[in-house]
């Protein structure tokens, strides 16, 4: 697509709004606009599924960490704004219905860059900026950073040629900003291939030395763990709608699924126990009250069977498990009363691997 | 001025940002806002959001698992 140009001349400083991820591609695209005398401004999208932070928040072990919310790091480094936007619900028809397809996971890897550019298209003509830039380099990622796919993103997202990816811009047509002398394609990169050699040298060169650089990117959609208990999670319901709580959950915990009807949610540590816990107005809870253990939340429709089931497997995983009986408190949501019940834990062997989610 | 209330516990990052700004973009300069949060990250995420964007943060404080942190809100937003 060819966007048109104002036909008044025009000497503003242009204005483009780069995707901040917070990894260190998207920093050196924005740096390198900054550069050029671009005013640059930053936009993330959450989507729920954005590996950003969550887990370090809940577990204890990595609260003595310094902790940092990368795409705000990366907008301080650069001096420039950062708009965060909730697109959770917006995401779902990505993820339910990529028109694309999958990635090795659950990843609509190119539906979503085309939903992020098309965001970003639509919030550059809400605010007047003329352009949007990303940090994507060809040949990085197998499904969105192809040289046959990467003008799929910029043609289905609507953006064209107002869309530059300054790491790899020399690889590309040359888009508007740099037909129009916004932008000097000369000073843009010809990045390429799966090497982070050339973006870790940029960043030597502009001093930057503390990026993140988390493996598998930045969205839990590519791990292959998160998306069993994703598809799991749907298959289990009989439908594929989910709530943010529900995307959440997955990424905490031991999760156990004994039966089609319930699976079991337990706590491997106290900073989960105490996520969980804010969990007990809408879930079950088990709790091991005659020995230190876990707390678990009951995902799903368990019988009475199922619970006595799920009370020694959680008593399996408290300090009770040699013990020939554990007292496990079920509260149920809505009641301030527990149901004490007793149970023999439930020998190791007799937990089937099977039931690892 | 006035000063307003925003509950943002059991929410994870960004969340607990993502509510501080859209709810400070409601509010006039010089307005308070007291964040309840449970996530720590936000005693760092929220003071950077707020450096960004040229908001005060006037004070973080801890009681148990919660933070407080208030904001003023500043001419940019």
């Amino acid at each position: 697509m060819m966007n048109s140009v104002p036909t008044q001349a025009d000497e503003r400083q242009r204005k483009a709004v780069a995707l901040i991820s917070g990894g260190l591609d998207s920093l050196l695209a924005a740096r390198v606009m900054l550069e050029q005398g671009i005013h640059v401004e930053g936009i993330n999208f959450f989507t729920g599924f954005c590996v950003e932070g969550h887990t370090h928040a809940i577990r204890k072990k990595d609260r003595a960490k310094p902790k940092r919310n990368n795409a705000l790091w990366v907008a301080e480094q650069l001096g420039i704004k950062l708009h965060i936007v909730d697109v959770i619900e917006e995401y779902k028809s990505v993820l339910l219905n990529p028109s694309h397809g999958y990635g090795a996971n659950m990843n609509p890897c190119l539906d979503c860059k085309g939903f992020m550019v098309h965001k970003a298209l639509d919030w550059i003509r809400e605010h007047n900026f003329d352009f949007i830039i990303t940090g994507e380099v060809m040949g990085q990622r197998p499904m969105s950073q192809r040289k046959d796919t990467m003008p799929v993103v910029a043609r289905e997202s609507g953006a064209g040629d107002l869309l530059l990816r300054p790491l790899c811009a020399q690889h590309l047509p040359p888009t508007l900003p740099e037909r129009e002398g916004w932008v000097d394609r000369d000073k843009l990169l010809d990045f390429s291939g799966r090497s982070r050699k050339p973006q870790m040298a940029l960043a030597a060169e502009y001093g930057f030395e503390d990026y993140a650089t988390p493996a598998g990117g930045c969205c839990f959609l590519t791990d292959a763990n998160y998306s069993r208990k994703l598809v799991d999670m749907w298959q289990a319901r009989g439908n594929r709608e989910y709530e943010l709580d529900d995307i959440m959950l997955l990424k905490v915990g031991r999760h156990v699924r004994p039966s089609p009807r319930f699976k079991l949610i337990i706590a491997r540590e106290e900073g989960e126990v105490k996520f969980l816990q804010g969990y007990a107005y809408r879930y079950p809870t088990l709790k091991v009250t005659s020995h230190s253990g876990p707390i678990a939340l009951l995902d799903g429709t368990p019988t009475q069977d199922d619970v006595q089931l799920a009370a020694r497997i959680v008593a399996r995983f408290s300090k009770g498990r040699n013990a020939d009986q554990v007292t496990v408190d079920l509260h149920l949501p809505g009641d301030d009363q527990a149901q004490q019940l007793v149970v023999t834990p439930m020998p190791p062997e007799q937990i089937s691997e099977s039931w690892y989610i | 001025m006035a000063n307003f209330q925003l509950d943002a516990r059991r929410l994870l990052c960004p969340m607990p940002v993502i509510r501080t700004q859209d709810r400070v973009a409601e509010l006039r300069t010089g307005d308070e806002l007291t964040i309840t949060c449970t996530d720590p990250g936000a005693a760092q995420d929220i003071p950077a959001w707020c450096r960004l964007n040229g908001h005060t943060v006037l004070s973080i404080e801890h009681d148990g698992d919660e933070l407080m942190i208030t904001v003023q809100v500043g001419t940019e937003s």
